[in-house]
């Protein structure tokens, strides 16, 4: 199944890929297929990195995460990027497929914060109230410790990955409440939660310039964890996740060249321009140990 | 116009020339005409061709029918039914398309209930009572509404206008179809108020003249005599704007809180047929039930702005052939 063309752009790349092919016979293909929420993040690993090592052409090609673990277990992707990990069954369909282990490399940090108006007094929220909240069980903010108000809901459109990370990591795949207003971007979201003391609203923890980022708490007897950076890297903070990509068996060639200098501190200086997290040192260099580095990188 | 060209033309090489060119411009206008209706007739061809799979396809058929698209299903709990869902990613996908036809429909009808008495007030004032030199001011600038990007319009009702509305009704959504249909009436004034304008204008002015010879005042004459004899001109005009409220999308996508929810209040938010295929079309699976159905509500969206648009241009038709037959 191929992704509407446009919003990739993949098909730009496809075309200039095909006229690098014929110019260049020797020209190695890299193919990277799967979650929607990583396709820009891969776009522009892609981009650069062709830019260092003109040899090599990378074609990136969203679908969803389940999409490109498909492709992996068929064989059609070379990386199959994921914002969730690969089920059991799914690795053992590519070793019984392909006869190769796969190889879970984690790629980067993604966090989403909670936003409500700064006027309203609630500072913060465990995972089951808020799963409450937007699958419509609680109306009231006076239900979550706050103001006798009703709840105006905010959200993201269903195509955005931050919805569907959502929807799976905090109301464990139930449908949102009907009345979520779903807002095209993080910033319209942000927006309209600023202008109402009712509201309340989720999206990157990078941006939240006049709305107030609660802390969250994983159940109602855990901590309440800041969203910042450090909780994130540090997996205190309950609503963030790693960004994997996948390999069947363990890269070789130009392919280990693309993952090392993905996980290099360029490739991950790309990860926070993007807008999501860099891996910490430690998780680095355990990556970067998977695909066969002896000694910590920096 | 060719048998003058031929009776002025002295020579016989000159007329040949002339005939040619004649010939040459035909067809190159003929042409043009023609790839105007094609390439009008090949998008639709095209939209509605990826909207097909849901009628015939078996694997589309697994996630969505027309039962599903149409009526009511048991969704929710049986202590809170939700005969209604639109929720296409889930893990069971709803794809109801009730809630988004009743979103569409306020809207539409707020931005007709706003517009429409206005843009003809309006249209009424400018021809029947306002100085030559008024006339000259209102009649452009209301033009120059039209010229305004919906993507503005959109912007300004959803920062000005919704903290507005939300103040002065005292509402619980900033963002609702109050807000969004008044948005629409900005982008349909223009229409409405132009087509009106050239309706009552067209009407003869010894119509006026008898009219106030009689000794009817200007107000009797505007309402009773002018009006009346515009009268299909002003339906078409409302018509031709409804169906620009129906497919506009910038304004509401922005304006309206795209909730998806099957209610007949107008202070809660909606989410309409032309913003929902602009929020999921760029990012949905290609080929996938989703996709199908997105397209299959752009052929209906296609289907009744152009039924809509026919509807109006045959009422233009019968005022011109009214009003001519009268004088005639």
């Amino acid at each position: 199944m191929e992704k509407w063309p446009y919003s990739q752009g993949w098909s730009l790349g496809l075309v200039l890929g095909a006229l690098a092919l014929t110019a260049v016979s020797q020209q190695r293909n890299i193919t990277v297929k799967g979650s929607d929420t990583m396709v820009i993040l891969g776009q522009r690993w892609a981009e650069v990195f062709m830019a260092k090592y003109p040899s090599v052409t990378v074609q990136v090609t969203g679908g969803g995460s389940g999409t490109g673990i498909a492709a992996l277990i068929n064989g059609t992707t070379d990386i199959a990027e994921a914002s969730r990990s690969m089920k059991g069954e799914e690795v053992a369909l590519v070793k019984k497929n392909r006869a190769q282990e796969v190889l879970e490399l984690p790629v980067a940090v993604d966090g989403l914060a909670v936003y409500v108006s700064e006027q309203n007094p609630l500072a913060e929220l465990s995972l089951p109230q808020l799963r409450g909240i937007y699958t419509g069980a609680l109306k009231n903010w006076k239900d979550v410790g706050g103001r006798d108000e009703r709840i105006i809901l905010y959200g993201r459109e269903n195509n955005s990955g931050t919805y569907v990370y959502f929807k799976e990591h905090v109301l464990q795949q139930a449908d949102y409440h009907p009345t979520v207003q779903t807002l095209p971007g993080t910033a319209a979201v942000i927006n309209a939660v600023a202008r109402d003391p009712r509201g309340i609203g989720y999206g990157g923890i990078a941006y939240a310039k006049g709305v107030k980022r609660v802390k969250v708490k994983k159940d109602d007897q855990s901590p309440a964890i800041e969203p910042n950076m450090e909780n994130v890297l540090s997996a205190r903070y309950p609503i963030s996740r790693f960004l994997y990509w996948y390999f069947a068996g363990q890269p070789t060639g130009e392919l280990e060249t693309f993952a090392k200098w993905v996980l290099s501190d360029e490739g991950q200086d790309l990860v926070e321009k993007v807008g999501y997290y860099p891996l910490n040192d430690q998780d680095q260099a355990a990556s970067l140990h998977k695909l066969g580095e002896p000694g910590l990188s920096r | 116009m060719s048998t003058a060209t031929l009776e002025l033309s002295s020579s016989a090489v000159s007329r040949d020339r002339r005939r040619r060119i004649d010939r040459l411009t035909q067809v190159w206008v003929y042409l043009s005409a023609a790839a105007a209706i094609v390439l009008i007739l090949l998008i639709f061809v095209f939209v509605a061709r990826e909207a097909i799979p849901i009628f015939v396809s078996a694997a589309v058929h697994e996630e969505v029918t027309l039962e599903t698209l149409f009526l009511p299903q048991s969704y929710g709990t049986p202590e809170a039914p939700l005969p209604y869902v639109w929720q296409p990613v889930s893990q069971v996908p709803k794809y109801s398309l009730m809630p988004l036809f009743v979103g569409t429909l306020k809207v539409t009808l707020v931005a007709m209930l706003f517009a429409g008495p206005l843009a003809i007030l309006a249209a009424i004032y400018t021809t029947e009572f306002a100085p030559r030199w008024l006339r000259e001011v209102i009649k452009p600038v209301v033009e120059l509404l039209a010229g305004i990007p919906s993507v503005v319009l959109g912007f300004f009702a959803l920062i000005v206008l919704a903290s507005w509305i939300q103040d002065v009704f005292g509402l619980d959504f900033r963002l609702n179809a109050i807000n969004a249909g008044v948005g629409l009436g900005l982008a349909v004034i223009p229409i409405i108020y132009t087509l009106t304008e050239d309706a009552l204008t067209a009407v003869p002015r010894r119509f006026r003249n008898a009219s106030l010879a009689l000794g009817a005042t200007l107000w009797q004459t505007a309402w009773r005599v002018v009006l009346p004899g515009a009268l299909p001109g002003v339906f078409a005009a409302l018509v031709l704007g409804f169906g620009r409220a129906i497919g506009e999308t910038m304004i509401v996508l922005m304006a309206s809180g795209n909730a998806a929810i099957t209610s007949w209040s107008f202070a809660e938010p909606v989410r309409t047929l032309s913003a929902t295929i602009a929020a999921e079309l760029a990012e949905v699976v290609f080929g996938s039930p989703h996709y199908h159905v997105l397209f299959f509500i752009g052929t209906l969206l296609f289907a009744v702005t152009f039924l809509l648009n026919w509807m109006g241009t045959l009422m233009v038709e019968r005022l011109r052939r009214r009003l001519t037959g009268a004088a005639g």
